[in-house]
């Protein structure tokens, strides 16, 4: 990557700060104005993803190995602050990025207007989860996620209500925890270590004396449990279904990528930092993580049987997902990462589509039925000043509600179960066939197994009773309207889980290069500690 | 000189851990603010206690680094400092918003025991 191409590294971050920042200076009644430049914004996003993800795949002469380091300030790399992309950050910022677009279109049918400051506080989150993404050093990654918290603070309040006040009480006082055990994380291992920096760490990390390994690894440790916070592992996942339950369906759908962020982050350290190569410390967690993360599963499928509202369902699929995440990352192999990250993608998208599609499904249903948070009315006075008759400018309301809505659920379920032929049966396909490729299959591998298909019964009983209650019943109330908006968004993450099946070809092939990538942090490392200073060769020739 | 720290740390944590399971939403953020000193202090003396030491280097001295403290740490607090005011703030927007929805100021939103 040379020349302007290079500086579409930091475009993630940049854009969806600056026109947040544009948009403060406008008075909150320019809707229209507002949504425009969100919109463009998610549209650019998306394409410079498309770009990064393009670049980083093909490989370039300068760079083959498709890892790329950008130095902010021009420092060099283990002083300076370094934003680093390979394969691995590439496709987790698409995959935001869809997310992104999508949802923003579906919250503008009318969730943003059920309360002030959606956009800038949206585009906020994502650039706080494009930076956790892209960062190189552990310090900034702390920093990315406060923007991310914070801005998800503003947005689970967001259309107010007791029931979500008092979820985001306990969420706020959860995350601020977390945020600490964050800090003291970082703190033990700038002790230990004397670097911040992810690749500077992991070439230092195998000469750590064999005295100061135990505090090395208790600030590992500590350092994980926040991110393992975020990943809703099980005894620390009590508050994740009730606060994503009591989210505004858009921002439920964003959160579904959040939850992401606490696996990414584990994917990414215990690769890099903990793996082959890290001496004393290589893999000291990957038993707790594989334990934990199965018992994570067994919460969830639990739960989701528990559980009779949607959103609740949704909650606990979170949890289950992450579990089947964590105990693979634990068990390792790069055929088995490969299969994950597939999984990680079809489920965030898949879970992300069916936060969507419950508000509009339950939207028909009786009303004693409906779920405290979602059923809070949405066009009270919350909005400051918002100009009077303009519903019908929402777009167009389409026929056949009932069917859409249903083909849609339908599309959901099947996705969330893992049945063919969509990408949640191919991704839990590679789980189970990277397992079964092991020369001894453990206990371990077998329980894993167990839980994965128990887990697509339990969503599969669960959807087929909340779809029997809300879709089939005969109601007395007519369907209500669904705009055309509204649909589009469900249609087109629904699409792009189509498009992961079809494709299954090449994204496994792409999965299966970047967990290559990551079994052999030497490649990150070159790419960050050896990135060019911009004008240091070429600067005297280009003046 | 590390006693006093490490006293100070060990109590400003114990004490900031007992007002977090405390059941009033207030406790809570005394609670939070505590653990907040403690972690800050904490990363203060991940970089070494140094006294008397200067963390900036001067122009014209020379590049001794261990004539200095480190100044990595103390640029880390000043930012977990601001990051920590700004969401304790934010939290108790939040406190006093549920104190007015729900009547009480338990963290659940109601009192069991009534």
């Amino acid at each position: 990557m040379t020349g302007w191409a290079h500086h579409l590294i930091i475009l993630p971050i940049l854009l969806p700060l600056l026109a947040s920042a544009v948009m403060l200076a406008f008075d909150e009644r320019r809707r229209t104005l507002k949504r425009l430049l969100s919109f463009l914004t998610m549209v650019a996003l998306v394409a410079v993803s498309t770009a990064l993800l393009w670049r980083v795949a093909g490989g370039s002469p300068d760079s083959p190995s498709g890892s790329y380091a950008y130095l902010l300030g021009n420092w060099p790399a283990p002083f300076g602050i370094v934003l680093v992309i390979d394969r691995l950050s590439a496709m987790m910022l698409l995959l935001t990025n869809v997310l992104g677009l999508t949802t923003l279109l579906y919250a503008l049918a009318r969730w943003d207007r059920s309360g002030p400051r959606f956009h800038p506080l949206f585009l906020l989150l994502l650039m706080g989860v494009n930076g956790a993404f892209l960062t190189g050093d552990i310090f900034n990654l702390f920093v990315f996620f406060e923007v991310l918290l914070a801005a998800s603070y503003g947005l689970i309040l967001h259309g107010s209500g007791t029931e979500r006040t008092s979820a985001s009480l306990h969420y706020i006082t959860i995350n601020i925890a977390a945020s600490l055990l964050f800090l003291t994380g970082i703190a033990i291992i700038y002790s230990v270590t004397g670097t911040l920096n992810i690749a500077d760490l992991a070439l230092r990390i195998p000469a750590i004396a064999r005295a100061d390994l135990a505090l090395f690894e208790s600030g590992a440790a500590v350092l994980g449990v926040a991110f393992l916070i975020k990943a809703g592992i099980w005894p620390l996942s009590f508050w994740l279904p009730r606060t994503y339950a009591a989210a505004a369906p858009p921002v439920a759908a964003m959160f579904a990528i959040m939850s992401k962020v606490g696996i990414y982050v584990i994917l990414r350290l215990s690769s890099a930092l903990l793996g082959a190569d890290a001496g004393g410390a290589a893999g000291f967690a990957d038993e707790w993580l594989r334990f934990a993360g199965l018992a994570t599963m067994a919460f969830g499928i639990i739960g989701i049987l528990s559980v009779r509202q949607l959103t609740g369902i949704a909650g606990y699929y979170v949890l289950v997902s992450s579990g089947i995440l964590l105990t693979s990352i634990g068990i390792g192999g790069q055929a088995l990462i490969a299969a994950t990250l597939f999984y990680l993608v079809s489920s965030t998208l898949a879970v992300g589509a069916l936060y969507l599609i419950i508000e509009p499904v339950e939207r028909n249903a009786d009303e004693e039925d409906m779920i405290a948070g979602i059923a809070e009315p949405v066009f009270d006075d919350e909005y400051v000043g918002a100009p009077e008759g303009e519903e019908s400018e929402i777009g167009v309301v389409i026929p056949g509600t009932i069917a859409i809505l249903g083909g849609g659920f339908i599309f959901c379920a099947l996705l969330l179960s893992g049945l063919p032929p969509l990408s949640g049966f191919i991704a839990k396909f590679a789980i189970i066939d990277a397992l079964f490729r092991h020369d001894r299959i453990s206990g371990l591998d077998v329980a894993l197994i167990a839980l994965m298909i128990l887990s697509g019964l339990a969503a599969m009983v669960a959807m087929t009773r909340a779809g029997i209650d809300l879709l089939w019943t005969p109601g007395e109330d007519s369907p209500s309207r669904l705009s055309i908006i509204e649909v589009g968004p469900i249609g087109l993450l629904l699409a792009v889980c189509v498009g992961l099946m079809v494709m299954a070809g090449p994204a496994m092939r792409y999965f299966d290069q970047t967990a290559a990538a990551l079994a052999d942090p030497a490649i990150y490392i070159e790419a960050v500690l050896s990135a060019p200073r911009a004008g240091a060769d070429a600067g005297a020739a280009a003046r | 000189m590390e006693i006093v720290l490490a006293l100070a740390i060990g109590t400003l944590t114990a004490s900031g851990l007992w007002l977090l399971f405390r059941p009033r939403t207030f406790q809570v953020i005394l609670g939070l603010s505590l653990l907040a000193y403690a972690v800050n202090l904490f990363i203060l003396a991940a970089g070494r206690i140094r006294t008397d030491a200067p963390p900036v280097v001067a122009r014209d001295a020379a590049s001794d680094p261990a004539l200095y403290a480190d100044p990595l740490p103390q640029a880390l607090v000043l930012t977990a400092i601001v990051i920590s005011f700004a969401t304790t703030a934010l939290l108790l927007v939040v406190l006093l918003a549920s104190r007015g929805l729900t009547g009480t100021d338990h963290v659940d939103g109601e009192d069991g025991d009534q």
